[in-house]
Formats: structure tokens, C-alpha cells, sequence
């Protein structure tokens, strides 16, 4: 898509282009199912039928299975769409961001209170910096 | 005739809105974050506007994938909290001002940015955090709130520079009102963060400070800033802060900063806050 391949450059980030919204309408309005109660319910109580409703891929569908949210990321998923699975789970976003970065969820906290990741480093794959 | 009297930017952190709701707000993490909105509460408890035009995003809430209004004015008589997943949000329902919304909807149309009209919307934190932010937890929210929801998830959001253009086109739409009421307008997200992968935590103090003290020294500069470095220097989620520029519009040319507040962390978030009065 025009303008977007220097998204590519961004360590780590994954941007929420058309490209990425086509992939991944199914998994993310599947997320947005759960913003009720009732659905809440359902899917807990029996995830594997409840994804069944949904027209996913294998690859979205183990992503959810897994909670494996970059692979979630990588296949569509938006992280805000996604978050209905994490509060659904009775999970934090602190929580669900620790385990994209692979740290320990104490290890990601104490980052985030010592001022958060520094940039040095996190700007560009190319220049690596 | 109505006019605008005051701008506020705030972060709109979720994380604040369950401390508040689960009054965790004196435990030491929260108490830095709550204290720098205690002289902006005092000073809006004196203030006592009438209306706020508050400028947020839907996080997939009351917008799925199915529709993806670049802006969207609640124009409802109200607004209910929204379930995002946990159970709607302790709050009072969010009282609007149809008569205004509409008014504003119709200029700003006519004066060429075409808005989405949109009479019937749950509001989500985006919305409900900064007000308890600066009204705290009262039976009734103080004020009239005008939703005036803003893309920021779907690539690509408005450019800061249109965000800018439409805050001067709701000046002119407020200005033109007949009624006699104080209208501030608040600019809410941000600051830098980024919730997703393997960069999630990333919080650039320097990118936040300079876009602190640019929206009164440097505003015009501030349009200019195009996605690709709000996405590189504030993190994915960063990109929120086009929306300040709403607020900044609405302004006018000068500003003055009258309170700042600046704290890292709100979970994954640099949170900022200004509370800003039109001229010099």
C-alpha cells in the first residue's frame, strides 16, 4: 500500500493498515463478540465451539487458542480487538504487553515504573537504532 | 452567544478509569498519576462549563470493522458507559447536548469537513477517563458532553494537520451559537505508548515534552508532524495525539498553558496533561 512500506522499519510494531484489517476482519469482529456477557460465557465455556462460528484460518484460530497475541497481530489482529479476549481471560493490558515483549510480567512492571522501553534502539530495523 | 473558553489534553488510560472505580487512587503507583489533575479539578470546579466538546477515539467499542467513521459527533440526547469486555464502567450516563452537537454538526459540514452524524453510541474509556480525571466520581457529570469521536486504529487517521483545520471549524461552529454558553474543549489519548509486540512498553519522555511545550510555542509546527514519526517516536498507540490538535484548533492562533502535569507510567502509558486558555 502507497506510503506504508516504511512501517516495515519500525522494530517490533505491526501498523493496522487496510492490508492488515482485510486479513483480519473475521478475528477481530470475533473479538468484538465478546463485549457481551453472555458471549463471555459461552466462549470460556467451550472456546473451540465458539470459534467454530467464526469463518478464522487455522493460524488466527490458534493464535486465540494460545493467546498468543503477536501471532494474533501477525494474522490481522488488532490489539484493541484483541483486548476482549484479554479482559475476557480477567487479564490487564500490563499482562497481555509483557507477554508479547517475552518478559516476565514483574520484569515488564518494573520497566514501565523505571520510565518505560527507551527509544535507543526501537526506531529503525535499517539503522539499527 | 456561546464561546470557548478553555482546552484541556489529557491521556485516557483505561487502567485510570479501574483505579478510580476500584478506589485504588491513594495507593503509592496511583497517587503521582491522580495528583497532578488535583489543582485542574479545582480549577474546573470554579470554571463550571457548560458544555465540553470531548475529542477521544473509540477503542472498538461502539465502532467495530463494519463502519470506520474518520469523525463521528454524538449528537444523542445521551450516551450509556460501554461494555469493553469487563462490564460497563461504574460512571454516570454522559449527558450530551443535541441542540449544540447538531449546530456544530451542520457548520462544520457546511464549512466543508464532513462529519459523521451519530445518534445513538456507547462511549468507551476513551471518554469516561478524563472525565473522571477532572470532575472525580460525582452522581452527575457537571457539564453537557458533545462525543466527538476521531479513527485512530484503522490506518491511516486523520493527519494532525486536518485534526488542527476541524478544531477551527468548531470554534466557528461554537461562535455562531446562539445561546450563551462557556464550551471548553478537550483533546484527549496519548501520550507515547505502544500495547502491541515486541516494542510494547515504549515510552519516548523527549518526543512528549517537546509535543507539551509545542502546542502553545509551536503549534503551527505540531500540524506538520506526520504519522510515520508519531508511529516511530510515541509508539504505535502514540498516534492519539493528533487528536490534541483538535482541542489546539479550537483555540485559536495564541494560547497560554495555565497547568501541566507529566508522569511515567499508567500501566503501559506516559501520561500528559495540559490545561490551556485561548489567547496570550
Amino acid at each position: 500500500m502507497a506510503g506504508t512500506d516504511e512501517f516495515d522499519d519500525i522494530p517490533g510494531t505491526v501498523v493496522f493498515t487496510g492490508r492488515q484489517a482485510r486479513k483480519g476482519y473475521h478475528l477481530n469482529q470475533f473479538c468484538m463478540s465478546l463485549m457481551t456477557a453472555e458471549n463471555r460465557q459461552r466462549f470460556q465455556a467451550d472456546q473451540s465451539a465458539y470459534l467454530d462460528e467464526w469463518p478464522l484460518t487455522a493460524a488466527q484460530r490458534q493464535a486465540v487458542l494460545d493467546r498468543d497475541y503477536n501471532a494474533a497481530i501477525a494474522e490481522g489482529g488488532n490489539i484493541y480487538f484483541l483486548s476482549k479476549i484479554i479482559f475476557a481471560d480477567g487479564q490487564s493490558m500490563q499482562h497481555a504487553a509483557a507477554v508479547m515483549t517475552g518478559m516476565p510480567a514483574e520484569d515488564y512492571r518494573a520497566m514501565m515504573a523505571a520510565g518505560g522501553r527507551r527509544p535507543d534502539g526501537w526506531r529503525s530495523v535499517k539503522e539499527g537504532s | 452567544m456561546a464561546r470557548i473558553t478553555a482546552g484541556v489534553a489529557t491521556s485516557h488510560v483505561p487502567a485510570i478509569g479501574a483505579a478510580v472505580d476500584l478506589g485504588r487512587v491513594d495507593e503509592d503507583y496511583w497517587r503521582p498519576v491522580f495528583a497532578g489533575y488535583e489543582w485542574s479539578r479545582e480549577w474546573i470546579a470554579q470554571e463550571k462549563p457548560d458544555v465540553v466538546v470531548l475529542v477521544y477515539n473509540d477503542h472498538a467499542s461502539a465502532f467495530s470493522l463494519e463502519i470506520i467513521p474518520t469523525f463521528a459527533i454524538g449528537c444523542a440526547e445521551s450516551f450509556a458507559p460501554a461494555d469493553e469486555g469487563f462490564g460497563p464502567r461504574p460512571v454516570p450516563v454522559v449527558h450530551g447536548h443535541a441542540e449544540l452537537a447538531w449546530h456544530i454538526a451542520q457548520s462544520a459540514i457546511l464549512d466543508e469537513f464532513d462529519l459523521t452524524i451519530v445518534n445513538s453510541m456507547d462511549v468507551d474509556h476513551g471518554l469516561t477517563v478524563p472525565l473522571s480525571l477532572m470532575f472525580g466520581q460525582p452522581e452527575a457529570w457537571p457539564a453537557r458532553i458533545i462525543p466527538l469521536a476521531v479513527n485512530v486504529i484503522q490506518y491511516p487517521p486523520p493527519t494532525g494537520n486536518r485534526c488542527y483545520a476541524l478544531g477551527e471549524a468548531i470554534r466557528r461552529a461554537v461562535e455562531s451559537f446562539p445561546e450563551d454558553l462557556d464550551v471548553q474543549v478537550w483533546g484527549t489519548g496519548g501520550m507515547s505508548h505502544q500495547l502491541q509486540g515486541p516494542r510494547a512498553g515504549f515510552i519516548n519522555q523527549e518526543f512528549d515534552k517537546s509535543f507539551l511545550d509545542r502546542m502553545t510555542a509551536d503549534p503551527q509546527g505540531l500540524r506538520a508532524v506526520a504519522h510515520p514519526e508519531y508511529l516511530r517516536e510515541a509508539g504505535s498507540e502514540g498516534i492519539e495525539m493528533v487528536m490534541w490538535l483538535i482541542m489546539r484548533g479550537a483555540l485559536g492562533e495564541q494560547a497560554t498553558e495555565l497547568h501541566r502535569h507529566y508522569h511515567v507510567p499508567a500501566s503501559n502509558t506516559a501520561v500528559g496533561h495540559l490545561v490551556l486558555v485561548p489567547g496570550r
